[in-house]
C-alpha cells in the first residue's frame, strides 16, 4: 500500500468512527436529555412536545422539595427510606463479604468449593424468582412493611457479587499476611482485623458502593415488601405515579433526575472496580 | 497436622457463616417453599390453557433470546470502537456509560413519555415530517419492541465495558505478529480477537440471559403488560397472578416453568466460572 493510500485509509477510518460516535452519543444521551428537559418544562408547555424549551423553569424541583403537590407529599420521607435501606445494606454487605472473602481466599478449608459454589449460585439465580416465596415468608413472620425485611432481601442478593470481587482481590495479596500474623502469635480474628481488612480497603469501598446502589435502585422487592405512601422508598413512589391518568410528568422527571444523581456520581467514581469481578472471574474460567 | 486441618475447617466455616446463613434462610428456604407450591399439577393445566400465558412465553423468548443476543453482539462491536486510542474516544466512552449509571426507573419513565401516543416526542417528529403517528405502547408489536429497545439501551454499556476489558487482556504481540503477516482488521477479529474472547462472550451470554429471564422492572414499568396483558414476561405475569388475582400457586408455577433452563444455565456457568 502506498503512503498516500495508507493515510487516505486512516482518514476514512477516522471519518467512519466520528459518524458512529455521533450516532452512539445521540442514542445514549437523548433519553437522559429528554428527562432533564421535561423536568424543566413549565406545566403549560407539557403537552407541546419539542426538542428544546424556550422558557425553562425550576418550579418542578421547588414543588418537589417543598412538598407543594399531592404527588410529592412524602418526597423527603421516601428518599430517607431509600437512603436508610441502602446504607444498612452497604454496611451489612461489607461485613459479610469481607468475612467470606477472608475464608475463601485466605483459608484453605474443606467445603471451600461448596461455599463458593453456593455464592455463585445466589449471584446468578434471578432475584425475582425468589420474590413470591420471600414475600410469603415475610408475611408469615409478620415482617411485611418493615425496612428490615427489605434490607435482608437486599443484603442476600448483593452479597454474592461483593464476595466474588473481594475474594478475587484478596487472592492476589502475598501469603506473608498469615505468616506475619502467625509469627506475632495472632489468631485468625486478629489477622482479619489488623492485617487483612486494611489491605482490602480499596475494593471494600467499591463493593460498598455497589451494595448501596443495588439497594438504592431496587424496585421489585421494595414494591412487594413495603406499602403506604409514607413508608415506601422513592422508586416505588415514582412507579405509583403511573397508575394515575393525569400524572404530572414534569414533576415525575424532576424526581427522576434527583433520584439519578447519587448513582451517577458513585458509578463514575468506582466504575473501574464494579466490573472487575466479572471479567477476572470469566478470564479465570477460561 | 490433623488438628491444624480441623482448625482451618472450623475457621473457614466461622468466617463464611454469615453468607451461609443468608443463603440457607433467604435463598434455600424460599426456594424449597416455592417449589412445594409449584408442585400442584392443576396450576400447569390452568397456565397452559391461559392464552395470556402462552403469549407471555413468546414475549419472554423475544426478550431473553433475541434482545440479549442483539445487545451482546452490538456490545462486542462497540467495544472494538471504544478500544481505538484517540483521546475523544475516552470522552465518548465516559458519556456512553450514562444509561448504565442511572437507575432503570428514570430511563423507563423517559422512554414511556417519549413513546406516548399523543404527547410523545417520537410521534411529534413523525407527524412533523408527514408520517402517520404510531400508538407505540398501545399495540403489542411496538410495545414489545419498546421493551427490547429499552433493554438494549440500558444494558449495552455494561456489557461493552466487560468486552472492552476482555479485549485489553489480549496480548498486543499477537496483533503485531499478525500485522507483519499483513492481516486486515476483519482477519484480526476472526482469527485473534474472537477466538480469545469466545469464552468470555459465552459466559456473558448465559449470565445475561439468566438475568434477563428474571427481569421485572423494565416490562412492568414500561408497559405493565398492556395492551390487554399481551406484553407480559414471566416475572410480570407471576406478579399479576399472585398479587392481582390472588393465585399464589400460579405465580410460583410460572417461575417453575423457567426453572429447568435456568438451573441448566447456572450449572454450566458454575463449571466455567470460579470464585
Amino acid at each position: 500500500m502506498s503512503q498516500s493510500a495508507h493515510s487516505r485509509h486512516r482518514l476514512g477510518v477516522k471519518i467512519g468512527l466520528s459518524v458512529l460516535a455521533v450516532l452512539i452519543l445521540a442514542w445514549t444521551t437523548f433519553p437522559v436529555y429528554y428527562m432533564i428537559l421535561l423536568s424543566l418544562t413549565p406545566t403549560d408547555d407539557l403537552f407541546r412536545p419539542g426538542l428544546y424549551i424556550s422558557n425553562p423553569t425550576l418550579s418542578s424541583y421547588i414543588y418537589t422539595m417543598t412538598h407543594d403537590n399531592p404527588f410529592v407529599r412524602y418526597f423527603w420521607s421516601q428518599i430517607w427510606t431509600s437512603l436508610v435501606v441502602a446504607t444498612w445494606t452497604m454496611l451489612a454487605v461489607m461485613a459479610i463479604a469481607s468475612m467470606g472473602a477472608f475464608a475463601l481466599a485466605r483459608i484453605r478449608f474443606r467445603f471451600r468449593g461448596f461455599v463458593s459454589g453456593l455464592t455463585l449460585f445466589t449471584y446468578i439465580i434471578p432475584a425475582s424468582f425468589l420474590s413470591i416465596p420471600f414475600f410469603k415468608m415475610m408475611a408469615d413472620y409478620d415482617m411485611l412493611d418493615t425496612r428490615l425485611s427489605l434490607i435482608l432481601a437486599m443484603v442476600t442478593f448483593a452479597s454474592p457479587y461483593a464476595l466474588w470481587v473481594l475474594s478475587d482481590y484478596a487472592r492476589t495479596l502475598p501469603p506473608e499476611i498469615e505468616e506475619a500474623g502467625a509469627i506475632d502469635g495472632a489468631g485468625a480474628v486478629t489477622t482479619f482485623f489488623h492485617l487483612f481488612l486494611p489491605l482490602i480497603l480499596p475494593p471494600m469501598i467499591a463493593i460498598g458502593t455497589y451494595a448501596f446502589l443495588y439497594a438504592w435502585n431496587e424496585y421489585l422487592y421494595a414494591l412487594l415488601l413495603l406499602t403506604g405512601e409514607q413508608h415506601i422508598p422513592l422508586p416505588v413512589a415514582m412507579g405509583n405515579f403511573l397508575t394515575t391518568d393525569n400524572a404530572p410528568w414534569n414533576l415525575l422527571m424532576a424526581v427522576s433526575t434527583v433520584y439519578s444523581i447519587p448513582p451517577v456520581i458513585l458509578y463514575y467514581c468506582f466504575k473501574r472496580y464494579l466490573v472487575s469481578g466479572l471479567v477476572s472471574g470469566a478470564v479465570a474460567g477460561t | 497436622m490433623t488438628s491444624l486441618f480441623q482448625r482451618r475447617t472450623v475457621l473457614g466455616f466461622l468466617f463464611s457463616a454469615p453468607i451461609l446463613v443468608l443463603f440457607g434462610v433467604f435463598v434455600l428456604y424460599p426456594m424449597g417453599f416455592g417449589i412445594y407450591y409449584a408442585l400442584d399439577a392443576d396450576s400447569y393445566r390452568a397456565l397452559f390453557t391461559d392464552p395470556i400465558f402462552t403469549q407471555t412465553l413468546q414475549n419472554t423468548f423475544w426478550y431473553v433470546v433475541v434482545a440479549v443476543n442483539i445487545k451482546l453482539f452490538l456490545a462486542l462491536l462497540l467495544s472494538g470502537i471504544l478500544d481505538y486510542p484517540y483521546p475523544w474516544i475516552r470522552v465518548l466512552s465516559a458519556l456512553f456509560l450514562i444509561p448504565w449509571a442511572i437507575p432503570a426507573l428514570p430511563g423507563i419513565l423517559s422512554f414511556r413519555w417519549m413513546l406516548n401516543s399523543q404527547w410523545g416526542i417520537f410521534n411529534h417528529l413523525l407527524t412533523k415530517f408527514g408520517f402517520e403517528s404510531v400508538p407505540w405502547l398501545a399495540q403489542h408489536d411496538t410495545a414489545l419492541a419498546g421493551i427490547v429497545v429499552f433493554h438494549i439501551w440500558k444494558y449495552l454499556p455494561f456489557w461493552t465495558i466487560i468486552f472492552l476489558a476482555g479485549r485489553r487482556a489480549i496480548s498486543h504481540e499477537l496483533y503485531e505478529a499478525a500485522a507483519i503477516d499483513g492481516a486486515q482488521p476483519l482477519q484480526n477479529f476472526c482469527y485473534i480477537t474472537f477466538p480469545l474472547m469466545r469464552n468470555l462472550y459465552l459466559i456473558c451470554l448465559l449470565l445475561s440471559m439468566v438475568f434477563t429471564l428474571g427481569d421485572f422492572t423494565v416490562p412492568w414499568l414500561l408497559t405493565g403488560g398492556a395492551p390487554g396483558d399481551s406484553t407480559h414476561v414471566l416475572a410480570t405475569l407471576a406478579y399479576r397472578y399472585t398479587f392481582q388475582m390472588g393465585r399464589l400457586e400460579w405465580g410460583m408455577a410460572t417461575f417453575a416453568v423457567a426453572l429447568p433452563i435456568t438451573l441448566l444455565f447456572i450449572f454450566i456457568l458454575l463449571r466455567w466460572v470460579r470464585i
